[in-house]
């Protein structure tokens, strides 16, 4: 008799054990996210690059002996219909040194639309390399109807690029974000009205 | 009953037989070399891999026939009553190791090979989109860049079968990807709404097009000539229906078509130009 | 059985089964558990099966003939998540209610009430699931690997239906393994050491502790999902700064240990049903426990071979290419081990043994072609073709489910007491042996020359492998309706079956009568 509440009191032990590691497992999975994060800065996986670079000019170092070959690659994704261009196809530049190239954003249609730049480098392992020092990546951006926007990219490719790196490519996906930015588009209505209200 | 039992395990050892030679004699039924360097290198990998697995498969599955036919009850054997034996266990283990470890070596060779990207004279970038592939031919200069999309163009009526199917049935587009014979040219490849993936099994390339992220991948085609491929992840209901046809021209010929498409597209951006001109005087700038 | 109940002062044990429908509701029993599950299963593998024949009719030859490309697409991913889901895990389950008790020598299950719930859960996961099929837009049709963002922003509206379906399994299979491990480590006989406990018992205490850990990572990528589509998050969706990718990542970090979940229990009955005929111990019986447990473990670091196109670094393709290389050592010890087992026994060849050797053939077959994918610069040929169509199906049909028919012939006699006919079964055998390799073995030939996988219409070179696919599907599905008929003519009359209804069966299951009386080791037998 007794042994059978025994066998009871280790039931209910390994139930509490298990339901602790079904726990663990649950914080793991709330875990995953920034978990897959630091894997990807970590491997360079899918060319995730991050948001903005602080430039130290004495700490850069130029190296005239070598040049990479740097692709701008703009596309709009899922239905957008803006027009998305950069000023030049691709450049080439000595790592180390700073360069500027412009993107064009232009809204052709009558409403007025939010986008948003989403980057990624190819090869990814040279994502760790790219580094941006004034972007619009990841920002919500309104154009008016008919508005064209200028919008400078700000880079230096790092003097510590592996040589076997000759050529990166650097793409953004332009996806239109206007039902997720109602407090933008809301903003931006009002500031007509306003604008109207004074004239 | 006795001769059922040996009837059906010579049958299953003839079945394995008839498999495993068609495997090795038949050509058509293997995987198809290719025409790059790539590509042979990794159908002679392919080929390595099947042999020792045949290899393996015909030891293993031979002596398991062997104790099969000899060791039944019927013939009267008796069963012996060992469980364990040391030295083949750790031979059955050490031995695998190596085997895979020889396997390992040549196929990260052939992967290393893959991934240098390095060198590509140039660059198209291959966008997926539900269900048409779209090629950009990049160029230093933006204005000289140039795209078009890639449709099925295998009529409706085939597919529905009221016409007779021709032979690149579902593998034909309306426009191909041209490009150059003996150039590296590198694919950027990446997609517009879900989940692609870019294959051209002659090339012995595929890779995920994946939205918001680019991937890099290259070929050296020596063969001018037509290659088809198709998309290679399910990407929703019409993704059995957006193939593939790269048509590889020798190089002069690809450098004049080219000179043509990006005069066409110069020519077709001046007249949109002189329309919407007047807009360009509201350029804003912005961060 | 009387004398059982007057020495044990328990009085749940003083009734046999109650009468009607209420039995099976109310039931709390593992025998009558265990029954529900296996005809959850087979009732799942027949709806599973019909869709697979709807698949192969369309594909019967190019051109679309029955079916549209957008029904096609219900048709494969329901396929997928019924047969995996619906019918290979509950049977497994099943299995494990009916065995485990028995088989170290227990009353029941630990904690049977959960038990009940447990099953009772899935009929309405997989009614919800179903369900779906008759809502706007029709049911799940982004495959069974429900890649974002074709399954959230393009997603049909039914798929936050199939998202609960989804948690609704897991929960049923994390409640399931708790039973399970809470049973062996606590309800073994007296003397039953962790290193005698049947082989049965080990591969499904390894697969319980699997379920539990990934299961909830399943749950999780659901949930993601869930939000995406319903509350504005962007974790899977690039647009709002989230990323594609990372749900593969997290799919397959549940999904590779899965595959294993539906292979561990089989290698456990195989190792059960083998040493029974050969009437012979089983052949290495520590390196078979080490077997598996090293496989369980590698399955957490090779979810990456799933997703070699996706485009990772060099040194990632390679790390994922070696680890899923090293998983061949322990799979490679366990086949030895059993054709150890065979060699120089005293071999019969009944039902149960034909389908546990054919199980070791074609198993080792998908092994084969498992390594070849494995081999990064090969996979990128095969990666999304019928080649891992073909290689699947080796490993879950004539492996996992044959194992489980297999299991099902095997202790067929412990359950009902009687005997099914057994030129009847080595018909079922024959026919379902000679199908599954005409269905699959033409389906590596029409990967290897290019036919995508997931295709409702494809091109010409491909019509004559999927014709004959095609003809050895439909032997191979109504061999399966032939079985349900082997085991009803069994189940009404068959002859009686004694208590150790195999000559050379060994463990403690065989000591008691059959059919197993309801309330079985009341009393816990010694074991030496």
């Amino acid at each position: 008799m007794s042994s059978r509440l025994e066998q009871q009191a280790g039931i209910a032990r390994t139930v509490k054990k298990l339901c602790l590691v079904l726990v663990g497992m649950v914080g793991f999975v709330f875990a995953l996210v920034p978990i897959y994060d630091l894997f990807c800065e970590v491997t360079g996986l899918n060319g995730k690059t991050g948001g903005q670079y602080t430039y130290v000019e004495s700490e850069m170092e130029a190296d005239l002996s070598r040049e990479v070959r740097v692709n701008f690659i703009t596309n709009t994704n899922q239905g957008m219909n803006w027009e998305f261009w950069p000023e030049k196809g691709a450049i080439k530049v000595n790592p180390g040194t700073i360069h500027t190239v412009n993107f064009f954003v232009r809204n052709p249609s009558s409403i007025p639309t939010v986008g948003r730049a989403i980057p990624s480098v190819a090869p990814g392992l040279a994502a760790g390399y790219f580094h941006k020092t004034e972007c619009f990546c990841f920002e919500q951006q309104l154009l008016a109807p008919g508005e064209v926007m200028e919008m400078p990219l700000r880079f230096i490719v790092g003097p510590e690029i592996p040589g076997d790196i000759k050529e990166i490519s650097l793409s953004y996906a332009l996806f239109d974000v206007t039902e997720d930015s109602t407090e933008l588009i809301e903003s931006f209505k009002n500031g007509l009205n306003v604008a109207a209200a004074g004239r | 009953m006795n001769t059922l039992k040996s009837i059906s395990i010579k049958g299953m050892f003839v079945a394995f037989l008839v498999s495993v030679s068609s495997m090795l004699l038949a050509d058509e039924l293997n995987l198809r070399p290719g025409v790059t360097e790539i590509s042979r290198s990794v159908y002679d990998l392919h080929n390595l891999i099947l042999l020792i697995c045949v290899v393996i498969g015909v030891v293993v599955y031979g002596v398991m026939f062997i104790s099969m036919y000899f060791h039944r009850k019927s013939r009267g054997h008796e069963a012996a009553q060992f469980d364990d034996n040391h030295t083949l266990e750790i031979a059955w283990t050490v031995i695998p190791t190596l085997i895979l470890v020889g396997m390992f070596i040549p196929s990260y060779g052939v992967l290393k090979e893959i991934y240098n990207t390095d060198n590509a004279e140039m660059t198209v970038e291959v966008r997926g989109y539900q269900w048409k592939w779209q090629y950009k031919y990049v160029d230093e200069d933006y204005n000289n860049s140039f795209s078009f999309f890639s449709n099925l163009a295998t009529p409706r009526a085939q597919i529905k079968n009221r016409q007779v199917k021709t032979e690149t049935y579902l593998l034909e587009v309306d426009e191909p990807l041209r490009i150059p014979a003996n150039r590296k040219v590198k694919f950027l490849v990446t997609a517009e709404d879900v989940i692609h993936a870019w294959w051209v099994p002659d090339f012995g390339i595929k890779r995920d097009a994946v939205p918001g992220i680019i991937n890099e991948l290259w070929a050296i085609v020596p063969e001018p000539g037509t290659y088809r491929g198709q998309c290679t992840e399910l990407c929703g209901k019409d993704h059995g229906f957006m193939p593939i046809v790269v048509e590889v021209l020798p190089e002069r010929e690809f450098d004049l078509w080219y000179q043509d498409k990006v005069a066409e597209k110069i020519a077709l951006d001046q007249s949109t130009k002189t329309q919407t001109d007047t807009e360009f005087l509201t350029v804003s700038s912005g961060g | 059985m009387s004398e059982v109940v007057h020495t044990d002062h328990h009085d749940e044990h003083d009734h046999g089964p109650e009468k009607g429908l209420l039995r099976w509701l109310y039931t709390t029993n593992h025998k009558d558990i265990g029954t529900l599950y296996l005809w959850f299963s087979f009732l799942m593998l027949f709806i599973g099966g019909a869709l697979a024949l709807v698949i192969r009719t369309e594909l019967f030859q190019p051109g679309l003939q029955f079916i549209e490309p957008a029904f096609f697409n219900q048709m494969t991913t329901n396929h997928g998540l019924i047969m995996v889901f619906g019918a290979i895990m509950p049977a497994f389950v099943g299995l494990a209610n009916w065995l485990i008790p028995m088989q170290v020598g227990a009353p029941d299950m630990a904690l049977p009430r959960m038990n009940n719930l447990s099953f009772w859960i899935l009929p309405f996961a997989f009614g919800m699931m179903i369900s779906t099929f008759f809502m706007d837009g029709g049911g799940p049709n982004f495959g069974w690997t429900f890649y974002a963002p074709l399954s959230t922003t393009y997603g049909p509206p039914s798929t936050t239906y199939f998202i609960f379906a989804v948690h609704l399994m897991g929960a049923s299979s994390i409640m399931g393994s708790i039973n399970i491990i809470a049973t062996i480590l606590n309800m073994r006989a007296p003397g039953m050491t962790l290193m005698k406990m049947p082989l049965f018992v080990w591969t499904w205490l390894i697969t319980a502790f699997l379920l539990i850990a990934v299961m909830p990572v399943l749950a999780g990528a659901v949930t993601m999902m869930l939000f995406d589509i319903h509350f504005g998050t962007s974790f899977f969706n690039a647009a709002g700064g989230g990323d594609p990718v990372m749900f593969q990542h997290i799919f397959w970090f549940f999904g590779h240990p899965e595959v294993y979940i539906m292979i561990l229990p089989a290698f456990g009955i195989v190792s059960h049903i083998l040493p029974a005929f050969a009437r012979k111990p089983l052949f290495g019986y520590t390196s078979m426990v080490w077997a598996v447990a090293s496989i369980a473990v590698l399955s957490f670091v090779v979810w990456a071979h799933h997703m070699f196109t996706v485009g990772m670094p060099l040194f990632g393709q390679a790390f994922f290419m070696g680890a899923t290389m090293v998983i061949a050592i322990p799979t490679g010890v366990k086949v030895f081990n059993w054709i150890a087992t065979m060699w120089r026994g005293s071999m019969t060849f009944e039902t149960p043994m034909l389908f546990a050797v054919a199980f070791v053939i074609l198993f080792t077959m998908g092994g084969f072609s498992g390594l070849m994918l494995a081999i990064v610069p090969a996979d990128y040929q095969y990666h999304d073709t019928y080649f891992v169509v073909a290689h699947f199906h080796y490993v879950l049909v004539p492996g996992a489910l044959f194992s489980i028919i297999a299991a099902v012939y095997f202790w067929f006699p412990k359950w009902t007491g009687k005997m099914y006919n057994e030129s009847l079964g080595k018909l079922h055998f024959w026919l379902s042996f000679i199908g599954v390799n005409i269905t699959f073995f033409p389906q590596h030939f029409s990967g290897l020359a290019g036919m995508p996988r997931r295709i409702p219409d494809y091109a010409l070179q491909f019509a004559d492998f999927n014709m004959i696919s095609s003809v050895g599907a439909f032997i191979f599905g109504f061999s399966q309706l032939f079985f349900l008929y082997v085991l009803i003519n069994g189940i009404r009359s068959g002859k009686a079956a004694d208590g150790l209804s195999w000559e050379g069966a060994k463990g403690l299951e065989w000591t008691l009568p059959s059919p197993a009386p309801y309330h079985s080791f009341t009393q816990p037998p010694k074991v030496s």
